[in-house]
């Protein structure tokens, strides 16, 4: 079991309120991605429901239990950490083991739990070898490994992929929701990546200084973002804000349009707009261009476009893609 | 752009470094060359460097005046004794400092380095009339407690200095993996830190070994190290040079071999922290 409820948990440092009162529940076996630009709390929630900061008010109940005031290790929570954090003296086998062995597990029952780990994340040929002469990879399965021996309520993640370099990210990523399929342990997952909280989650947490954004899945978060941030934060790239005229039409103080939503034409549109640069990928193009009278907007369009600087084209964005917002940010419902 | 050093600078470091170099090695040179000295040929002038009857006799008169190994035994007992004690308190004081510091650490760290500045005379009397009154006058234990006590600070600074390198994260998931906190520095904290604690004892050795100003107030027989050993060679009927020298010798003897084969541990020790 690994269902975690918070109640206005509050932490402080000194006068500052980093975490003002944060009210979450998270269901036992989900995958819950908390996102957010940096420094707006997302680890320190984590580190507050790990036990390695305390509370400065506020329940954390696991599995019912209020366990604000305990030691972390009396949570029953694993903790994979950005930099690994692993025990550099001693080998992957004893890095595995070492939880076991402060809990006072039996050698053979050391052994089989180690063994099976092992296996599972493809460690089984270098249990002798030290985390040193390890490549990021392995070291950040062997400290995966160290999380699941235990057998945790829950796994929690601090933006474990981002030492890793791009084409290692996507395996992990995908060996970590592998691991989430097989196991069907909640895990916990920080993150400043918002292609990671896309593709991994089941549920997102958008925090913005301390504060929950919008709690909600991947697709519901896409589809009806709740305020600006959400909406500019989700989906890459940015959604276009476009204020003025155009807002004033669909009866609002700005209007979101994202990239994809935009339909390019050389002949005729909505918004006319000169091509500043436009990024070749192959299955899609990036256009940043210079909207008339609008400002600078970016476009995403499917395949290869032969468009280059100084072109003149014409955006049309999708009707009911275009999300509306009040003068505080907030979403307004359909026009 | 490299800074290329000019053959002429290079060779004038050198000889300067050489110079340096010999002056400081020449007074233990000349110490181990004037113990095999005859007292009349450790005065003469002009002094003898080679040619002169080397002769064993000092160190058999110094052994049978006074018994080298007891005190020998009693430096070993101070200088480790004390390093064991300091180090319990020392490596506590120091993960508090470098894992749990607050607004007034650094404070706390200079203050505890200031008391090092005092001159030792200033505290001689109240010291001594606790030793008196509380009959540790001449004890092992007595001196364990003050060589310890005067060691402290520069034992926590180099600790703190070593622990300050090591990465929190480290410590943290050895409480996730549920150590309580002697087993996290047991297990975790010191085996990383085997270096540094390494040469934090074995400075801390060297300073209790060659401490000598209150071993010398606080002992007379009992208690007492090689530092009284060699005093005891100098006396009011005259100085007998080649016996000293003898004395001496006996004394640095077993410290400069330690250093000899550790030097490299304790430049980095020292050194630790001032370079990435």
């Amino acid at each position: 079991m690994g269902a975690i409820r918070l109640e206005k948990v509050k932490k402080s440092f000194g006068t500052l309120d980093v975490i003002p009162g944060v009210d979450l529940d998270i269901n036992d076996g989900e995958f819950v991605v908390f996102v957010g630009p940096s420094g707006c709390g997302k680890s320190t929630l984590l580190r507050l429901i790990a036990g390695l900061e305390d509370v400065t008010d506020g329940k954390i109940l696991i599995d019912g239990t209020d366990v604000a005031n305990e030691a972390p290790a009396k949570r029953g929570l694993s903790m994979v950490f950005q930099s690994y954090a692993l025990y550099p003296h001693m080998t992957v086998y004893n890095n595995i083991a070492f939880g076991l062995k402060m809990a006072g597990e039996s050698k053979d029952v050391i052994d089989q739990k180690v063994q099976s780990a092992a296996k599972i994340l493809n460690l089984t040929d270098y249990l002798e070898r030290r985390p040193g002469a390890l490549s990021g990879g392995q070291r950040q399965r062997v400290a995966i490994g160290r999380a699941i021996v235990r057998n945790p309520a829950a796994f929690l993640f601090d933006e474990p992929l981002s030492n890793l370099d791009a084409a290692l990210r996507v395996n992990m990523r995908l060996e970590i929701t592998g691991l989430h399929q097989e196991l069907k342990t909640t895990m916990i997952y920080v993150t400043h990546d918002q292609v990671e909280a896309m593709t991994m989650a089941d549920k997102i947490v958008v925090l913005q200084a301390g504060r929950v954004e919008q709690v909600g899945k991947p697709m519901e978060l896409y589809n009806n973002p709740a305020n600006k941030f959400v909406a500019g934060f989700i989906g890459s790239p940015k959604m276009n804000f476009l204020g003025g005229e155009l807002a004033a039409k669909h009866n609002c103080h700005e209007i979101g349009i994202r990239p994809e939503h935009l339909a390019v034409s050389t002949e005729s549109g909505v918004i006319a707009a000169t091509v500043k640069i436009a990024e070749h990928l192959g299955a899609e193009t990036y256009l940043h261009v210079e909207a008339d009278g609008l400002g600078p907007m970016t476009v995403r369009a499917t395949g290869e476009m032969p468009l280059g600087e100084h072109d003149k084209i014409f955006l049309t964005p999708e009707q009911d893609r275009i999300h509306r917002f009040d003068a505080h940010g907030l979403a307004l419902g359909a026009s | 752009m490299e800074h290329k050093q000019s053959p002429l600078g290079y060779i004038s470091f050198s000889v300067f470094a050489w110079i340096v170099g010999l002056l400081i090695f020449f007074p233990i040179f000349w110490m181990v060359l004037t113990s095999f000295k005859s007292e009349l040929e450790a005065v003469s002038i002009p002094p003898s460097f080679i040619s002169f009857d080397w002769t064993l006799e000092n160190y058999a008169e110094v052994q049978e005046r006074s018994n080298y190994f007891k005190f020998a035994l009693n430096s070993i007992i101070l200088s480790v004794g004390s390093t064991l004690v300091g180090l319990v308190f020392a490596v506590t004081c120091a993960w508090a400092m470098a894992f749990n510091p607050t607004k007034r650490t650094k404070d706390a760290l200079l203050w505890m380095l200031s008391t090092k500045m005092m001159p030792p005379v200033g505290v001689l009397v109240p010291i001594y009339l606790v030793f008196r009154d509380w009959g540790l006058l001449d004890t092992r234990f007595g001196l364990i407690m003050v060589l310890f006590l005067i060691n402290l600070p520069i034992m926590v600074w180099m600790l703190y200095t070593y622990f300050k390198e090591i990465p929190t994260d480290i410590l943290e998931a050895a409480r996730m993996d549920g150590a309580t906190l002697p087993k996290e520095i047991i297990f975790v904290l010191l085996p990383m830190a085997v270096p540094g604690i390494a040469s934090t004892m074995l400075l801390n050795i060297i300073l209790a070994w060659n401490e000598a100003f209150w071993t010398l107030n606080l002992t007379t027989s009992d208690a007492a190290p090689l530092t009284a050993f060699i005093a005891s060679y100098s006396s009011p009927e005259g100085l007998f040079w080649a016996k000293l020298s003898a004395a001496s010798t006996l004394a640095v003897a077993p410290i400069l071999v330690i250093g000899w084969f550790s030097q490299k541990q304790l430049v980095r020790g020292l050194t630790f922290g001032a370079v990435k």
